[in-house]
């Protein structure tokens, strides 16, 4: 595959001039901002008396930051022989990677596939807001819409690091307009498209250019799917299955053609069925390229997956899941109408639908909640319940050295939970951005 | 010497933990009164099972010793004579060792002092014995290849230096090892048996390291058992501590 030639159909500035085959670890260079020089001299903090999520297992010990990362207290002691400049006191909680949210349409009012002229301060809204649920990291998500709002939008939306003003921005999550029309759920009909004619030259010009982009959402049965899963793959942009009637076959030809999410489970996509289990059928797939498994989405908020379907897939292959919100507008707001994408939607208690029918338009459960729900349901361990929120969208977005992971040398993002998993505090490279009322003093 | 017999493992564990935190306590530390607490070398650096990894991981980063006052030979040293002698020196200006606290090997050695090691012997290289080197091979996945066959270790002259030795043993496979090093003479192919000759030492062992003793020897030193656990009852502060009057039974 040839480098792709970049078609502008709109004046804006780019920041990233060449788009080259980049791999994946390139895109995050903003992201890696802290530590390195000057890191030896900043000061070394060590929370104790709490439990720590590390090496897969809850461990009773004590967790040490310097310079925004997580340190090798070791290290510390017989090579540098020094001590921490300041101890906290977890009151025994425990201390988990922070959240990572890789699918996300908006909160707290704030729709991101609206086209305003300050998408930025929404962005930034919501990341603020979301600090409290403990996510650290997210990738705002746009549904389908027009080109001209990919055109604007897109821009706005820039990679960014976390820290005391909101969660890390790891780059967006375009779901659609490239969907199945029979699955569209939610997604405006009339601006569904297809890449037929042009294959990645149509989606090229219909987002604008991939900037800022990190995981595209596609129907793999649509046509010349392969061309554009391999091109986004090239790119580094995770590829995501969803909103699709494709059976198994297509979608396993798609996962080796580069595919590595799905979107949802369950949810806009066909049932199982026993003789064609459908994008399904990935979790249990022996036809997957060798050493790779399928991560797949799950929004496990009581409503859009039966607990007794949330157990299969658990079950069914663990490690790929991926706990997300897939939260709406509405998210931190009250009953009534608000806006998603070129929609209206109808919340009602704990239940968003697209106003005027059953259809179920994303959910309002923040990203601890579902955490809760999730460890509740399946009746996993906690370990499970924390990973499948943190660890395994790193590693579905290749950042698990850096996020989603308390080993030595990580960001120090993370959460202070209670037992019962509420976030009484968050942490971004170290630093507390977000504490619960009680606990503080 | 003391020898203070427990019924298993854990048992001796914590009766030797208690006693060290006695005699911790009774010793007052403070700013510029330290307690120095002695402990055999082991494997070399930067090795997943290196004795610093060990240390941290099970003593170290539990207390809050400074760093500065933790002393660790250095298999990764340039000169390791140097280091030997260096680590002799630091030992005396830090006022001698108050209390060492060491194992014995089945061949009944103490630290890397293999059988036929100068019972005068001050800290030094050694090369290992196959038995301690076989008894190594669990720590790198049982490839003899991988052992280290060279240790820098105390000497037995410089642990009986020391004002006090405690030496654990535990395992019916350091039964005949400690039968060796208390009923039978001093003798430097079972090197621990030098210990007969110094004024405070205590063993302590289970009931299965006792295996190869005379019931006599046992029955003698279980029948101390009332005298040797108000050794371990516990000083919650030094004042306390100054109130008290240990027994303090001939050694």
């Amino acid at each position: 595959m040839g480098t792709p030639q970049l078609r502008v159909t709109c004046a804006r500035p780019s920041s990233r001039p060449e788009l080259g085959a980049e791999s994946g670890a390139c895109r995050l260079v903003g992201l890696r901002m802290r530590g390195g020089q000057g890191a030896a001299r900043a000061p070394v903090i060590q929370f104790t008396n709490c439990r720590i999520l590390r090496g897969r297992a809850l461990l009773r010990e004590d967790l040490w930051v310097r310079g925004g990362r997580i340190l090798d207290p070791e290290k510390l002691f017989f090579e540098e022989r020094r001590v921490a400049d300041e101890q906290r006191d977890c009151g025994g909680c425990i201390l988990a990677p922070g959240f990572i949210d890789v699918q996300i349409n908006g909160g707290f009012g704030v729709d991101f596939s609206q086209a305003t002229e300050d998408v930025g301060s929404g962005v930034a809204l919501v990341a603020r807001r979301i600090l409290p649920h403990g996510v650290t990291s997210f990738c705002p998500t746009l549904v389908t819409s027009p080109p001209e709002v990919y055109c604007k939008v897109l821009p706005q939306i820039p990679v960014k690091s976390g820290g005391p003003h909101g969660a890390g921005v790891l780059g967006v999550h375009l779901e659609g307009p490239f969907i199945s029309h029979e699955k569209r759920g939610a997604h405006p009909e009339a601006h569904l498209r297809s890449f037929e004619a042009n294959a990645f030259q149509d989606l090229l010009a219909t987002y604008g250019g991939l900037d800022n982009v990190r995981i595209v959402t596609l129907a793999p049965e649509l046509g010349r799917s392969h061309e554009v899963i391999r091109a986004l793959t090239a790119l580094g942009i995770c590829v995501s299955l969803g909103h699709s009637v494709a059976d198994l076959g297509t979608a396993e030809e798609a996962v080796q053609s580069g595919a590595t999410f799905i979107t949802h489970l369950f949810n806009a996509m066909l049932p199982f069925h026993h003789r064609d289990p459908g994008i399904v059928g990935l979790l249990t797939s022996d036809r997957l390229p060798l050493g790779r498994h399928i991560f797949y989405g799950m929004i496990a908020d009581g409503i859009h997956t039966n607990p007794a379907a949330l157990r299969i897939a658990h079950r069914a292959h663990p490690e790929g899941l991926v706990l997300v919100t897939d939260a709406v507008p509405a998210l931190g707001l009250g009953n009534g109408r608000h806006t998603l994408g070129q929609q209206e939607v109808e919340v009602d208690g704990l239940t968003a639908y697209v106003a005027g029918t059953n259809t179920l338009s994303g959910s309002i459960a923040p990203m601890d909640t579902c955490v809760r729900h999730f460890l509740q349901a399946t009746g996993c361990s906690v370990e499970s319940a924390l990973e499948a929120a943190s660890l395994h969208p790193a590693q579905l977005l290749g950042l698990e050295k850096h996020k989603g992971t308390l080993d030595f040398g990580a960001d120090a993002d993370f959460v202070v939970l209670d037992d019962s998993l509420h976030v009484r505090a968050t942490y971004i490279s170290g630093e507390l951005v977000w504490q619960a009322e009680e606990a503080r003093q | 010497m003391r020898l203070v017999i427990l019924d298993n493992y854990d048992l001796a564990s914590e009766w030797a933990a208690k006693y060290i935190c006695n005699r911790i306590i009774q010793f007052r530390p403070g700013q510029d009164r330290y307690f120095t607490l002695g402990l055999p070398t082991g494997l070399p650096r930067n090795h997943p099972e290196s004795y610093h990894s060990y240390m941290w991981n099970n003593f170290f980063k539990h207390i809050d010793i400074d760093p500065n006052n933790a002393h660790i030979l250095d298999g990764n040293a340039t000169d390791l004579q140097a280091e030997c002698d260096a680590f002799e020196k630091k030992i005396k200006e830090a006022g001698g060792i108050d209390l060492f606290v060491g194992g014995i090997g089945p061949d009944g050695h103490i630290a890397f002092n293999e059988p036929g090691s100068s019972l005068v012997s001050r800290t030094r290289v050694k090369t290992l014995a196959m038995d301690t080197i076989l008894a190594n091979a669990k720590y790198f996945d049982g490839d003899l290849s991988k052992v280290p066959t060279m240790a820098l270790t105390v000497g037995v002259g410089t642990v009986m230096d020391a004002r006090e030795v405690m030496i654990l043993i535990t395992g019916a496979h350091k039964a005949f090892a400690l039968y060796k090093a208390i009923e039978e003479g001093v003798n430097h192919m079972w090197t621990v048996s030098a210990f007969q000759q110094h004024p405070r030492t205590i063993f302590v062992c289970d009931e299965d390291a006792t295996l190869e003793l005379r019931v006599k020897t046992v029955k003698y030193f279980k029948g101390l058992m009332h005298v040797h656990n108000k050794l371990v009852d516990p000083l919650y502060s030094m004042k306390e501590a100054n109130g008290r009057r240990l027994d303090q039974n001939s050694a």
